[in-house]
């Protein structure tokens, strides 16, 4: 089976990419002040609704109903999207979505087409696929154009160029756009609308992603902030939807519930600019043949997992990025995959489906287990138990190390106090290393404590001694 | 009647921090409980959990519940050792005594908020991640602190950020931990206190450790140090 290019080949394991990424001070002070901004304006956004938990069970509901439900369901929309003029497409895995989608372009004689923003089609590789094939896919959301021109990485699922700044920014556009333009975010975006106009007038094909389906009606939903999704949704003759096989909803009515957590857990607008929905083919309106290619790409694997498939009712808004400590400092790119931080130290490694695999088996590790991220997320994704879980699959598999040696050793002591005593009194020797009550310097891996942190030297009397002293 | 309590340590407490657990006897020996410590207790197996060694940790959490099972009331000087009991054991098949953190237990089950102690220092609270999201202890040790007399508490900015402790977390990430706990720093130099105070002890290793490390003379201690503290018998300076 070909690699899941969820994952970016070659990516260094999450501590080796963290580490260098934490040495870039612009890196650092992009994030601290976008997170930090968005950080407030979520909380702000969410304190308004007095049914914020409510809502945020309904979705966990509906989305685990989906994929207890999930054979049926994909069944139904398949019927539902056939039945209004649609073309469904199954897809096992990226490389197959791939090729069905640069056949569909073939087909239409397309060699460039314009996108609506999608995480479906970049954990794919789409673009790379289809560009290998001929045919040139131009990004459309301004995020993504960023990246784009600027023959980067996306960093973030909602603003993938959220390690940008308009500086940055400003240098890329007249590099690669050929305009002088200033650095005012009205100037910058002047000069995409004039870039990216002329495509949405000119191409023929337009390719997005999803961000729910409904079974029952066959309608399909996208939301964006711009317009430009809007633009690639109505103007192009042909267009072909990649979208995950979890996407769905039952009905027309559960996206009630998801319409109001995902615009305030994401860009916390009180409700969503742009939200664009289609079902099938209307004749002479908007683009005349449909495609929906419906991808697996490891989501079955997932669903096999009973505490891990909790990822799946993900509707990527971004909330767990946004107040992740780690993701803060590291930024996106450092997790080696379009799907970064806590949802992508969760969602990645169980795409990718194999423990042995040392970056995405790094990601889990990944946290602090502070816990932030499962108290924003919308759809109450459990996100530091499916880490502890993950992380117990991932030792599992690595089986007999120097670690597993050594826990399993603490595991023994711990299992009689006798042992335990015996233990803290040599351990407590370690106070003759320490210098002004402290130590300084370990060994390592204790040298990984002590390279930035000191260590209180260890007292002559534990508690445990001082009790049965005193009070035994 | 006295409430009888069981003191759960913990082993980093134990070990590294026996003025806490001596702090947690005196302070609720005046509150009038009767405090037990169980010598046969040893860890409740977070450390195992949460780096992965899920099975290890499970003959520790039987161990935790034959250790305390017979108590009304367990109380710990540590929100993440408390949450470990409370939340993880459960899923490990045991079903654990009640389990308290410090604070909680205080303002909870005994009822007060002012304990009658006096601590005359500028000090600044770190809550805790694990106190805060798995306990939801909330903003009960800083209502124990604002009644400690002569103590000058001072917020500190994005307090309920973490610290970049998250036990194995500190040496596999390193270098991320030591970038979340720089900031940490920032925020309790900026605040100018002498004390840093949280109600774990592996938090305040770290943020503690970190300052040390720099120099700067501001101090890690326990709430239960600060709570235990009077005018008659006060918090020295003493490690």
């Amino acid at each position: 089976m070909a690699r899941n290019p969820v994952t970016w080949l070659g990516s260094p394991t999450f501590p080796k990419a963290a580490k260098e990424a934490l040495q870039d001070t612009q890196l650092r002070q992009n994030l601290r002040k976008a997170t930090g901004t968005i950080r407030g304006r979520r909380e702000a956004a969410v304190a308004e609704m007095t049914d914020w938990e409510q809502l945020r069970v309904a979705g966990e509901q509906i989305k685990d109903d989906v994929l207890a439900r999930l054979d049926t369901l994909l069944v139904q929309l398949e019927e539902s999207v056939t039945a209004r003029g649609g073309v469904v497409h199954w897809a096992r895995d990226a490389e197959e979505a791939n090729r069905i989608v640069l056949d569909l372009c073939r087909a239409e004689q397309a060699d460039e087409v314009v996108k609506v923003k999608s995480m479906a089609t970049a954990e794919i590789g789409l673009n790379e696929a289809l560009e290998a094939g001929g045919v040139h896919a131009i990004e459309t959301d301004l995020a993504e154009l960023i990246v784009q021109l600027g023959d980067d990485r996306p960093s973030h699922i909602l603003v993938p160029a959220i390690h940008r700044n308009r500086s940055e920014i400003r240098e890329i556009f007249q590099r690669r756009m050929g305009v002088e333009v200033s650095d005012e975010p009205a100037d910058l975006a002047e000069a995409a609308r004039v870039y990216l106009r002329e495509k949405f007038l000119t191409t023929r094909v337009a390719i997005s992603g999803a961000n729910f389906a409904v079974a029952d009606t066959g309608s399909i939903v996208v939301l964006e902030s711009e317009g430009n999704g809007r633009m690639c949704l109505t103007l192009p003759e042909t267009l072909i939807t990649v979208m995950g096989i979890e996407k769905l909803v039952p009905t027309w009515q559960d996206l009630e519930v998801f319409l109001q957590l995902l615009p305030r857990s994401s860009t916390a607008e009180r409700m969503n600019p742009y939200t664009s929905v289609w079902t099938g083919v209307t004749p002479g309106d908007g683009p005349q043949r449909f495609h929906l290619v419906l991808i697996d790409n490891g989501r079955t694997a997932t669903l096999t997992d009973s505490v891990g498939r909790q990822a799946l009712r993900c509707i990527r808004c971004s909330a767990c990025l946004n107040v992740c400590p780690v993701y803060e400092r590291t930024g996106g790119k450092s997790y080696g995959s379009v799907y970064p931080g806590p949802i992508g130290a969760i969602l990645t490694p169980q795409l990718v489906g194999d423990l042995h695999d040392p970056q995405a088996a790094s990601l889990p590790f990944a946290s602090s287990l502070c816990g932030a991220c499962f108290e924003v997320c919308p759809v109450r994704i459990d996100i530091p138990s499916v880490l502890t879980h993950l992380r117990a699959e991932v030792v599992e598999a690595k089986g007999r190390t120097a670690e597993s040696v050594a826990m399993a050793a603490a595991a023994w002591m711990f299992r009689e106090a006798s042992r335990y005593e015996k233990a803290q009194k040599a351990g407590s020797l370690a106070r003759f290393l320490a210098r002004d009550g402290k130590i300084t310097s370990l060994p390592w891996p204790g040298s990984k404590w002590t390279s930035s942190r000191d260590v209180p030297a260890p007292p002559a009397e534990s508690f445990r001694a001082w009790w049965r002293k005193n009070r035994g | 009647m006295r409430v009888k309590v069981a003191l759960f340590a913990t082993c980093l407490t134990d070990t590294f921090f026996p003025e806490t657990a001596r702090a947690v006897v005196r302070l609720l020996e005046r509150l009038g409980c009767s405090v037990e410590f169980p010598l046969d207790q040893t860890c409740c197996g977070q450390m195992h959990f949460n780096t992965g060694y899920r099975e290890l940790s499970k003959p520790l959490a039987r161990k935790y519940t034959d250790v305390f099972g017979s108590y009304d009331y367990v109380v710990a000087p540590s929100g993440s050792c408390a949450g470990m009991v409370r939340e993880v054991h459960p899923t490990l098949g045991e079903s654990p005594p009640r389990t308290f953190e410090l604070a909680e237990f205080l303002v909870d089950v005994l009822g007060v908020i002012d304990v009658g102690a006096w601590f005359p220092h500028r000090v600044t609270y770190h809550p805790t991640c694990h106190s805060l999201r798995m306990l939801g202890v909330g903003d009960k040790p800083l209502a124990l602190l604002r009644a400690v007399k002569a103590l000058d508490l001072v917020e500190l900015p994005d307090s309920t950020h973490c610290c970049g402790f998250g036990g194995t977390f500190a040496v596999k990430n390193a270098e991320t931990s030591t970038a979340m706990l720089a900031d940490k720093m920032t925020s309790v130099l900026s605040t100018g206190a002498e004390v840093v105070s949280a109600g774990d002890n592996s938090c305040l290793m770290h943020i503690g450790g970190g300052l040390s490390r720099l120099r700067t003379g501001v101090r890690p201690v326990h709430l239960a140090e600060i709570l235990a503290s009077t005018e008659e018998d006060p918090w020295l300076a003493t490690r």
